[in-house]
């Protein structure tokens, strides 16, 4: 009796920490200013909020073929999330995209090392020039 | 107390869809796509528990499918301007202003 008393316990309070990560996670993809911080956002839904909510259900119904299921849905989410949040961030930046307020540091550009620096000159000809994001 | 979930991912799910409304870029409407499609699947899951009825999980599942496989889709679509064969020459879209909002 005790011992479904603590399993509850443990999976109410993971459905309120999956519940307080998501709502975080989608007021900051509202009101946060830009593209690049809205990833981030993004991120803390996809990481915090699946895992903790989907933890929740699986305490809830015990050890059966829908823990399995849910299981298997948390291993393809935790995957495919970033995934594709990279994959929307890496189309973003061949498009041009930058973040807001990049501010060149000089400090920065002498430690970096040649092969970086050739790099950076690589993408800086190839990457078109940022433009103001409205 | 499943109630309460549904509720909130709900909440979450209007708040990330007027994101998707409002975004001023093409990547901001793609990326809260995938968010709300991630949404839809825990949202699925939490009604299927709250009904008492476990199998939409399944359901739960493809959805996860379906959303990945569909933000890869767009954005090489957007990307390459066709989906499929192999393009000849990388037209890479430059601006914002090419890709349709």
């Amino acid at each position: 009796m005790t011992w479904a008393l603590v399993i509850d316990v443990t999976s109410w309070v993971f459905f309120f920490a999956g519940g307080f990560f998501l709502f975080v996670g989608s007021l900051g993809m509202l009101r946060l200013p830009d593209f690049w911080a809205r990833l981030h956002a993004a991120s803390i839904i996809d990481s915090a909020g699946v895992a903790f909510i989907l933890a929740g259900m699986m305490l809830q119904t015990g050890f059966t073929l829908v823990t399995l299921k849910t299981l298997i849905i948390v291993g393809f989410l935790l995957i495919t999330g970033p995934t594709a949040t990279h994959a929307v961030a890496n189309a973003a930046f061949v498009s041009g995209s930058r973040p807001k307020d990049i501010v060149e540091d000089a400090t920065v550009k002498k430690s970096l090392t040649k092969t970086r620096k050739k790099a950076l000159k690589k993408s800086a000809v190839s990457a078109p020039k940022p433009k103001p994001v409205a | 107390m499943f109630a309460f979930v549904t509720i909130t991912i709900f909440v979450c799910m209007v708040m990330i869809m007027i994101r998707l409304f409002a975004g001023p870029t093409l990547y901001d409407r793609v990326l809260s796509l995938n968010t709300f499609g991630t949404c839809t699947v825990l949202f699925i899951g939490t009604v299927g528990l709250l009904f008492g009825r476990p199998d939409f999980l399944d359901i739960a599942l493809l959805y996860a499918l379906i959303n990945f496989v569909g933000t890869i889709a767009v954005l090489k679509f957007f990307r390459y301007r066709r989906l499929g064969d192999a393009p000849e020459t990388q037209e890479i879209a430059t601006s914002e202003s090419e890709a349709p909002q």
